[in-house]
């Protein structure tokens, strides 16, 4: 493998284990939320969430775009308040993996969490635990296997995306360009034998990521 | 408001509240109270009574829709005010049915899980305490799973009483419990509460818990308090019909008075029976007699004659056994139904169709008087 293939798969791994650690406590802030309340308002949210999970992620991208250019109102507020730009830099990749993963993993946790049972969770507020504490030590452990699977499976999508990523970060070599946008572009310019390189090492590492969550599940019965 | 109800607003547990549920029934508690005296209050009553949602409501876990808890005058939920303490502020003690002890933590932090405000060495020496004192020592690192049934209750009970609570409220203690560790976790369970000279509320279904670990009584019936008392006054003398089927009088005839002194006379069919006088209304012909079958004592041989004592011929229907106990039906003109051990049983050597005197204290037969209508 040339020394330009291994740059696409070091940075793709870095931005997916970087986006999942991102999602992460929005992830469980949202899933928790969907798993314990009773608001009417709930199917609205859930409905949201799963979104980027059935939308083309052409079209996610493209919002995320809109959203995040220099005109957009996230991008606009980003710009003017901190000097940072997204659009068409390692942000914009991290943003879109980040986005598309969210929904599989929010699916898995929150199950997870709607599996604990809240007596275990009162028990603890009879014991004198304020709501941190009664997350913190009984439900988030009691959760664990599912937790981490999810983060597995949207390690494993982050990893695979590319849709979203190509609309708001482009293909710059170096920069923006993860292994999904690579494999496309060698096969546009012909050099099949580099893509089915990179073709391998993305279903290895899909592979290792699925393995793992399943396995994480097989676990749950302790 | 009498002087007494006034002194229990300062001392126990005084709670008046309206529980509804969106489907179900709705739990209405009138003057549930706690004697200061009492260590253990037994709520009783059958499955489906609202015995486990009137102790979620007391623990805080679960909102009332109306009315005032107040525990050492201390309000825990005022509906009408807008007041309410969450569990975590109650100091309160909490045992549920199937003990849900943290299954991802070991033994001894289960126990020390509540003893958050302490330093180390204060939170070490308490859950040492504690092990010892219910003889769980060299079990501190297993996991809850890893522990026997009646193991896994103490623990539960250790977790509950670590941090001192003012209140112990469990959920039918001995309910998940195979019978034989039931039976001898029961005196166990008596004397552990009384170490702790923590007042305790416990709910159960079963008679015999309730007569073993109460002092006092509070018969729940449909969601409403239906009798509450000292265990022996509420048994021996249930307020009314439904008490008494709760607390298992298990004969409960239709009589009439024929006469009535200082021992009232009353028939039930052609049969007579004699029962102490605690002062029944004069204007009450119509009776229920109630007799608990613990309180019926069987014969082979000749009618016995005594004073006070009530002798029946009568015929073995059906012979039960019910654990350690043998329910017998008998027919004496009424059907009469007796609780015998199993040995005593035996040394009758009772068989279906059998002819025996069936004698009945005359205190021991109570008398309720009938609703008309």
């Amino acid at each position: 493998m040339s020394g330009e293939e291994w740059q696409f798969v070091r940075f793709t791994i870095g931005m997916a284990i970087l986006s999942t650690l991102a999602m992460l406590p929005i992830g469980v802030g949202i899933a928790w939320w969907l798993a314990r309340a009773g608001w009417k308002g709930k199917p609205l949210v859930e409905t949201l969430v799963t979104l980027p999970l059935v939308l083309p992620p052409v079209v996610t991208g493209l919002v995320l775009l809109k959203l995040f250019g220099r005109r957009g109102l996230a991008g606009n507020w980003l710009h003017e308040k901190f000097g940072l730009d997204v659009i068409f830099t390692w942000r914009a990749v991290l943003l879109a993996l980040a986005v598309m993963s969210l929904p599989l993993f929010v699916r898995a946790a929150r199950t997870a969490f709607e599996e604990v049972n809240p007596l275990f969770e009162e028990m603890s507020r009879t014991l004198g635990a304020g709501e941190w504490r009664v997350f913190f030590t009984v439900t988030l452990p009691l959760a664990r296997r599912g937790v981490m699977a999810g983060l597995l499976l949207a390690l494993a999508r982050a990893l695979g995306e590319f849709g979203a990523t190509i609309m708001v970060a482009g293909n710059i070599p170096g920069q923006t360009t993860t292994l999904s946008i690579a494999i496309y572009q060698y096969v546009q310019l012909g050099q099949d034998e580099h893509a089915w390189v990179l073709a391998g090492m993305s279903a290895a590492l899909a592979f290792a990521a699925v393995l793992g969550s399943e396995w994480m599940l097989r676990q749950r019965k302790t | 408001m009498d002087a007494a109800s006034a002194q229990n607003m300062n001392g126990g547990l005084h709670a008046n509240f309206i529980k509804r549920f969106p489907s179900g029934p709705e739990i209405q508690i009138n003057s549930l109270q706690t004697r200061v005296a009492a260590v253990v209050t037994v709520i009783f009553g059958p499955s489906g009574a609202g015995k486990t949602t009137v102790l979620r409501c007391l623990a805080g876990l679960e909102r009332p829709q109306e009315g005032i808890i107040t525990f050492n005058g201390r309000v825990w939920s005022d509906v009408s005010k807008g007041l309410f303490v969450p569990s975590r502020e109650r100091k309160i003690g909490f045992v549920p049915q199937q003990f849900a002890l943290f299954p991802h933590l070991s033994i001894e932090r289960n126990i020390a899980y509540g003893l958050n405000g302490m330093n180390f060495e204060e939170r070490r020496s308490r859950v040492d305490e504690m092990m010892k004192w219910l003889g769980l020592g060299g079990l501190e690192k297993r996991l809850p799973h890893e522990l026997s049934g009646g193991q896994q209750q103490r623990v539960a009970l250790g977790r509950a009483v670590a941090p001192k609570p003012e209140l112990l409220l469990l959920d039918e203690p001995l309910g998940a419990l195979d019978s034989p560790t039931r039976l001898r976790l029961r005196a166990d369970l008596r004397q552990l509460l009384k170490d702790t000279s923590t007042p305790a509320l416990l709910v159960t279904h079963d008679r015999t818990d309730a007569l073993a670990l109460g002092d006092d009584l509070v018969v729940l019936n449909a969601g409403k308090i239906a009798q509450q008392g000292q265990v022996t006054d509420v048994f021996r003398e249930p307020a009314n019909v439904a008490v008494a089927e709760i607390v298992a009088m298990e004969t409960v005839q239709p009589g009439r008075v024929i006469e009535s002194g200082e021992l009232i006379t009353v028939a039930i069919g052609k049969q007579i029976l004699r029962a102490l006088n605690r002062g029944l209304e004069t204007e009450f012909k119509e009776v229920f007699v109630c007799i608990r079958a613990e309180d019926v004592i069987l014969v082979k041989g000749d009618p016995v004659r005594g004073s006070a004592r009530n002798c029946l011929t009568g015929i073995v229907r059906t012979v039960m056994l019910e654990g350690q106990m043998v329910s017998i039906d008998l027919d004496c003109g009424f059907p009469l139904k007796a609780l015998l051990t199993k040995q005593a049983c035996e040394e009758l050597a009772l068989r279906t169709g059998d002819h025996l005197q069936a004698l009945v204290k005359a205190p021991h037969v109570h008398l309720i008087p009938r609703m008309p209508g």
